[in-house]
């Protein structure tokens, strides 16, 4: 795949150069998940990654994030090489990853004490936040007395307190119903349109991508997985997901990815029954 | 369906007076020239020895003392547990080495330890200690290492993602984690501390409510056997229940039924 030119002149927020994603597996053997790629997501920009089941696309975001070294090629954060976490990004999990002993208050507030901030400052912030995703009422509640969506909210005022600069979110919906999800998604882009932070957005979801993102990027079946479509998203903006997809424009893009998209779907399911047989 | 709360109240109350009406009955089952208390004892008996040891005050000075041994081997034995468990989970490489020694040192009887306790320690609270705290301290001390290790990868993740530093993972994960497990083994350690105390106290020693026991089966006295039976029970169920008092306020962010209505 080609990489984009950065629009702004700057270099681009996340940047992967030749990134391959390897692992040495039970028997020695090299199993290789993603093949060397090349990757950028300008500044303030939305990039969603589409592919089937187990292509590689958690891992390739992981790597953006510092939490696994790439076997080959270089990750760069704004012009500059990463070495270990990258601090100027958020991440958003699939699973849980709030601390189950913390209040959703406490949650985005303990945010805040790596960069130093006092504790009542943190608290106040960290109120303003939940209220900023809707959730000021339950501040004091744990996290098992909240449904799936409220803790997403509790997760993404402890992602955006801390005001990354980039966004990386690992479907981060996928775990919710579908209402919830739509409900979710027009939030992040309310969040989004105010700051715009660059944004790689890990999905399975089609429609959510499209609806979503700038740019989606279609990815094949593993192993050796690589980018198989690069998608300009040109739908206007605001966007309220549950509506645009009855826009005439959503429908022919949902139709042109999907093309690219299915023939990576039926190779995963062709590979997961030969592994099987 | 579910049973009503007052008909199984009822139930309850019936089966006990069954209970003693039988011993009570049996008891008085004549054998030749005697009844069968001598082996039975009778209900009444009993009450009347509890009062007794309550209204003489001797009772308040043993319950002091086997509390006491609890509440040290108890505590004793949950830091330690929770320290080393710490630590090994932290240092694979010493839990590595450490591991057939803990297993074998868990996999002995511990109430065999209780004549080499008494060699060192003596026959007053501290080798009763000894004995509890052999046995509180592996029941947190696999807890607390296992809950340590098994902080659920995402939770780590992302507190690596908010940019923790160590002394920071330690105190808002590993800490919490360690605790946890540490409190949901709470009963269990507790009532291990209190058999440590009671039967170190019945092997050999010169108070407690383990020592009233031993004294009572020394004379043949069966009624003073289960007058100290009984306070005993109801002893244990006082501690467990402020256990459960003290656990409900620690573990409030748990999911449990009853603190998602308040």
């Amino acid at each position: 795949m080609s990489s984009m030119t950065p629009e702004t002149g700057r270099a681009p927020a996340v940047s992967l150069r030749g990134v391959s994603i390897a692992y040495r597996v039970g028997d020695g053997a090299r199993y290789e998940a993603v093949r060397p790629v090349d990757l950028d997501v300008p500044d303030q920009s939305f990039v969603a990654i589409v592919g089937p089941t187990g292509c590689g696309k958690s891992t390739l975001l992981n790597a953006a994030a510092g939490l696994i070294a790439p076997s080959s090629g270089s990750v760069s954060i704004f012009g500059e090489p990463l070495a270990g976490v990258n601090r100027r990004a958020g991440y958003l999990f699939q699973l849980d990853a709030l601390m189950p002993w913390k209040t959703a208050i406490d949650n985005v507030a303990v945010a805040l004490e790596p960069m130093g901030v006092r504790r009542g400052e943190a608290r106040e912030r960290a109120h303003a936040m939940l209220k900023r995703v809707g959730l000021a009422s339950f501040a004091d509640r744990y996290p098992h007395m909240l449904s799936g969506g409220q803790k997403k909210r509790v997760a993404l005022a402890q992602t955006l307190i801390r005001d990354p600069k980039i966004l990386l979110m690992d479907e981060p919906f996928g775990p919710l119903d579908a209402q919830t999800r739509v409900i979710m998604g027009n939030l992040l882009l309310e969040l989004w349109a105010t700051d715009r932070k660059a944004v790689l957005f890990i999905t399975h979801d089609l429609d959510e991508a499209i609806a979503l993102a700038d740019r989606v990027i279609v990815m094949a079946a593993g192993p050796r997985s690589h980018f198989v479509g690069d998608f300009r998203i040109d739908l206007p903006r605001p966007r309220d997901i549950a509506e645009v997809r009855h826009d005439k424009r959503f429908f022919d893009l949902h139709r042109d990815i999907w093309a690219a998209l299915r023939d990576e779907v039926s190779r995963a399911y062709a590979q997961a029954d030969g592994v099987a047989a | 369906m579910k049973p009503s709360r007052a008909l199984v109240l009822a139930l309850q109350i019936l089966f006990g007076v069954a209970l003693l009406v039988a011993w009570h009955f049996a008891a008085n089952i004549r054998v030749g020239s005697a009844t069968l208390k001598f082996f039975l004892s009778a209900p009444l008996d009993v009450f009347w020895r509890v009062v007794k040891l309550f209204s003489e005050g001797e009772i308040w000075g043993h319950m002091w003392i086997t509390f006491q041994e609890t509440v040290y081997a108890f505590v004793l034995g949950s830091v330690a547990g929770v320290l080393c468990g710490f630590a090994l989970a932290r240092n694979p490489l010493a839990a590595a080495v450490a591991d057939p020694y803990l297993k074998a040192a868990n996999a002995l009887p511990r109430v065999v330890l209780a004549p080499i306790f008494m060699l060192w320690l003596g026959l007053g609270v501290w080798s009763k200690v000894a004995l509890g705290f052999s046995l509180v301290f592996f029941i947190v001390f696999f807890n607390v290492f296992q809950g340590v290790r098994e902080v659920p990868a995402t939770i780590l993740a992302n507190a690596r993602m908010l940019g923790f530093n160590e002394r920071q993972l330690f105190r808002h994960v590993y800490w919490p984690a360690a605790l946890t497990w540490m409190f949901s083994s709470l009963h269990t350690s507790v009532g291990f501390a209190l058999v440590g105390a009671v039967v170190g106290e019945y092997l050999g020693s010169a108070a407690g409510l383990g020592y009233l026991i031993h004294q009572a089966e020394g004379v043949l006295d069966t009624t003073g056997v289960f007058a100290g039976m009984a306070i005993l029970t109801a002893f244990v169920l006082i501690i467990d229940a402020l256990v459960t008092v003290i656990e409900r306020r620690l573990l409030v962010w748990q999911p449990q039924g009853a603190q998602t209505t308040t």
